[in-house]
């Protein structure tokens, strides 16, 4: 198919993302949420569905949801309400999922990216509600046996379902990236897609361009990383043209992504669409949230990529490149903001881009794992400041040795390295003026204006200082001195 | 007092109110509460030999709900009204007798067989808590916890001649109580006298952490306010003593009931349901939604039955589900999916969920005017063993008293206030407003004391 015949066609993207709340407990039941446990480890009368049990909500998991809504500017709803969602399978325990249909906690909001060309995009989100997971089949190759573990049956989650607005794989890939990014930021989730903690399926159409109807939709399941969503999105636009372009019709089916081919896959056809027989959830009362709720929320809510970048471009003046960086993570943030308490911004900033980078990059550790505090590198970057160490001694030896050693002050360790510069001027005149008075002839040549003779000077100082004296200070005094002398 | 129980159980076991019983263990138990009665650190409830419906958690012990899907399934935990009663030194002396899941007025769903009424064996009991009604009819136990979603502690309770109290809907923890329709469920204790009823329903009723649906109001010390003062104004169904459908032995005892209260200076009047049509429409339809979602956990695959000829994942759900349930709650679960379906959601189940509120504002005008409302609670005396399933609809229309104390709420309670020419217990029931059941219980006991002193009266 050429890209001409493809350019006809306008690519129509909604997400439906999944992210596990990272609460202590599960929704509905005290048993831990947790990742990684024995399998039905984790379970409790609730969790399993036995009778006579009534399920009971962590009042936790609403807090969080609260908290996303309010950073993705949302409605929170002031009563919202939980429903059935009514099937049949083996990993759901009681024959319903207990989620929210009607009444979401969050409404409408929006999440804005920024695409390669620079252009930022806002993705309105449809809505986010609260539900409990489900729990795991395994088939085990070895047999036709499938294994249920519903330790994971419970786990309290929010479903983020974005409108119908993306029209391309960088941008769905771009909103990916930035709702990770979001919920890390705001501790609400590890955001770990390869464990399913956030989890993405597609909702992907094609139209011709001006049709003001959308094409039949396709869900595509199973993308657990950024690069396979838009491998399938790519896949699936090639796919609705070449069907369309040949003269067929599109059917509306769950496909599932396959990773080692790139290609995605129809699902056992059946026979009819599930009707989830959604009614409100009679063991639950709704949930009504009040404006100092909300406040609450609000106060403890941590600033935002988005606020971060402007005020680290605006009101600190730093590169875009630095203070995309910086706001990477929701660590580097808190790291850098300590770390400007008691250094200059931009200095920091250079020093988190440039060696503590490349230290993340060559241990390939994240910066939680980084040795030395914030405090302990504002030091490190005050003596450069001051003038006491050279930024190249600083830079090549004492932060290594900082590295090493994190527990001991920057000070005390440039002494001890001997890399302390002779900033005090009278050590320094001293050395100078023993220079001068060495080379006598040199000094009547400067003054006759051949002025490059001042290299010579300097060396010849810092050679005497054992390369301790800071060459630019050196510098300047060894210019004054030789202007005083008649 | 647990011999005496368990030689009756035993004696009367045709009755089949009881599925299973502990004897061993209500021994030791007694044995217990006896040291504690003799050092003065016995609970209130010391000494009570109590029989717990089948659809009520006791940890370690088996709860099938009367149905077949969970033989041999246990509990692990125990359901808080129960808890209550056993901190207060009940003994608990069995599992009782019910249909599927509290779905029937006959005691006949039950997967276990039928509980025959102790006043004539070959009628019913009742139900669904016929096993717990004839239990305390029989003298099998002091007295019955039963559940009630439609009248089942209510509708057997008349039909054998006992006290069963429905409490305000919330009022009591639904913690451990196997689900029928969430909305509707209530748990009730089934006794000989108003008494019993009210201390049972003091200890069991409050506040729990595992049920967010519960009242958190406190609950009074009912068992002390037993007395009423002045004179009440009393509605009663105006079609109670008027329509045919009701028979002429029930009616009888409603207007003697009438006029004893007139003589002794109350005020008794005719009230006007102009949407009662509506009660069992509202009722079935919210019910079988709930149930058909409520039952879904029985399939086969975690615990209870799965059928043995099951051979992949469909037929494990369809053929584990027929053979494991009856035909009532098959039905029931049908209805239900039925109404909750996207195309007939809100033609059904939206339109019924307004109904209901509206029956909800109805019944609170009359408590507005009138402290209670007396009606039969049943039409008839008990029906002969069989003829429930022959006619539907009018098993159906003997629903139509007691539904409307679930599809609204209140409290309501069923006393024995006469027989019929043959003897067969009348039950007359009381309602209040909800969470009344202060006024309700002292109101009921006035009214139990009619029939006591006359009783008394040819001694």
């Amino acid at each position: 198919m050429t890209d001409d015949i493809k350019a006809q066609y306008e690519l129509v993207i909604g997400l439906e993302v999944h992210a596990q709340l990272l609460t202590e407990s599960k929704i509905f039941a005290s048993d831990a949420n947790h990742f990684g446990s024995p399998p039905n480890h984790n379970i409790s009368v609730i969790t399993l569905g036995h009778p006579g049990t009534l399920p009971k909500l962590n009042q936790k998991a609403v807090d969080l949801a609260i908290r996303f809504g309010l950073a993705t500017n949302s409605t929170i709803s002031p009563r919202t309400v939980f429903d059935r969602k009514n099937y049949f399978y083996p990993d759901l325990p009681k024959g319903y999922q207990i989620s929210q249909d009607k009444k979401p906690i969050c409404v409408g909001g929006e999440i804005w990216v920024k695409l390669k060309d620079g252009t930022e995009k806002a993705i309105p989100l449809h809505h986010t509600h609260l539900e409990e997971d489900a729990g795991k089949s395994i088939h085990d190759d070895q047999s036709t046996d499938t294994l249920l573990d519903y330790n994971r049956a419970g786990t309290p989650l929010i479903e983020i379902v974005t409108d119908p607005a993306m029209r391309s794989a960088e941008e769905a890939g771009a909103y990916l990236t930035e709702i990770r990014k979001l919920v890390r930021y705001l501790d609400i989730c590890d955001g770990n897609m390869e464990e399913g903690s956030l989890r993405c399926d597609a909702n992907i159409s094609v139209r011709k361009w001006g049709d003001p109807v959308l094409g039949t939709k396709v869900e595509i399941k199973n993308m657990n990383s950024v690069r396979f969503l838009q491998k399938a999105i790519e896949f699936e636009y090639d796919r609705q043209v070449s069907v369309l372009e040949e003269g067929g019709t599109l059917i509306q089916e769950t496909r599932m992504f396959d990773p080692e081919t790139g290609r995605t896959y129809g699902m056992r056809v059946k026979e009819s669409m599930n009707d989830y027989r959604y009614f409100p959830e009679p063991d639950l009362v709704p949930i009504l949230i009040d404006e100092e709720k909300l406040a609450a929320e609000r106060a403890k809510m941590p600033a935002l990529p988005r606020q971060l970048m402007q005020k680290y471009e605006g009101e600190l003046g730093l590169s875009h490149a630095d203070a995309l960086l910086l706001t990477e993570s929701k660590a580097t943030v808190a790291y850098f903001e300590e770390a400007i308490a008691q250094a200059a911004p931009k200095t920091v900033a250079n020093w988190l881009t440039g060696p503590v980078r490349t230290w993340m990059n060559e241990s390939k550790k994240e910066l939680s794992a980084f040795p030395v505090s914030p405090g302990v590198l504002a030091a490190l970057i005050r003596l450069v400041d001051e003038n006491k160490v050279s930024h190249s001694a600083a830079a090549q030896k004492l932060f290594p040795a900082l590295v090493e050693r994190p527990d001991v002050a920057p000070l005390a360790l440039a002494e001890e390295l001997q890399l302390i510069q002779q900033g005090n001027s009278d050590v320094l005149q001293a050395l100078i003026d023993e220079v001068l008075a060495a080379w006598p002839d040199k000094v009547k040549e400067y003054k006759k204006g051949k002025k490059g003779l001042i290299g010579l000077f300097v060396g010849e100082v810092m050679k005497k200082s054992k390369g301790q004296a800071d060459p630019k200070v050196t510098n300047q005094l060894v210019a004054r001195s030789l202007d005083n002398l008649s | 007092m647990v011999e005496y129980y368990l030689d009756r159980i035993e004696s009367t076991s045709h009755l089949n109110a009881f599925l299973a019983t502990y004897a061993d263990e209500a021994r030791s138990r007694a044995a217990k509460v006896d040291a504690r009665l003799a050092n003065g650190t016995a609970g209130r409830l010391a000494g009570m030999v109590i029989g717990i419906k089948d659809l009520l958690c006791y940890a370690g012990h088996g709860v099938h709900g009367g149905s077949k899907i969970l033989e041999g399934f246990v509990s692990q935990f125990t359901a808080t009204a129960i808890q209550r009663l056993i901190d207060e030194d009940a003994i608990i002396i069995g599992r009782q007798n019910c249909d599927e899941f509290g779905m029937g007025s006959s005691n006949e769903n039950s997967a276990y067989g039928p509980t025959l009424n102790a006043a004539d064996t070959t009628r019913v009991p009742g139900g669904s808590s016929g096993g717990s009604a004839v239990a305390v009819q029989a003298d099998l136990c002091f007295a019955s916890i039963g559940t009630d979603t439609g009248g089942s502690v209510r509708q057997p309770a008349a039909f054998c001649g006992v006290v069963g109290l429905k409490p305000s809907y919330s009022r009591v923890s639904r913690w451990g109580l196997l689900a029928y329709a969430s909305s509707f469920d209530t748990i009730g204790p089934i006794t000989r006298c108003v008494e019993d009823a009210a201390l049972l329903l003091e200890i069991m009723a409050g506040g729990d952490e595992q049920d967010s649906t519960v009242s958190q109001w406190p609950v009074p010390s009912y068992s002390q306010y037993l007395s009423i003062d002045g004179s009440k104004k009393i509605g009663y169904f105006r079609e109670s003593l008027d329509s045919e459908g009701v028979d002429e032995s029930v009616k009888a005892v409603l207007r003697q009931s009438i006029e004893r209260l007139r003589q002794e200076g109350h005020t008794v009047e005719p009230v006007e349901f102009p949407l009662a049509h509506y009660y069992l429409p509202t009722y079935y339809i919210l019910t079988t939604a709930e149930v058909s979602s409520n039952l879904s956990r029985y399939d086969g695959v975690r615990y209870g039955y799965r059928s043995p000829k099951a051979h992949d994942l469909d037929s494990l759900y369809r053929l584990s589900r027929t053979e494991g349930l009856g035909a009532e709650a098959r039905k029931r679960i049908l209805l239900g999916t039925f109404v909750l379906s996207a195309n007939y959601y809100d033609a059904y189940y939206t339109k019924a969920q307004r109904v209901r509120r509206l029956i909800k504002e109805e019944i609170e005008r009359h408590f507005q005017e009138y402290d209670f409302l007396l009606y039969p609670t049943t039409p008839s005396v008990a029906f002969p063993l069989g003829e429930e399933n022959s006619d539907p609809i009018k098993t159906f229309l003997a629903d139509i008293f007691t539904v409307q104390a679930n599809v609204t709420g209140v409290p309501a309670i069923s006393l024995p206030l006469g027989t019929d020419e043959q003897g067969l217990p009348v039950g007359i029931q009381v309602l209040a407003g909800a969470f009344q059941e202060e006024k309700l219980l002292a109101f009921a006991r006035y009214l139990e004391q009619f029939v006591q002193a006359s009783e008394e009266v040819p001694i």
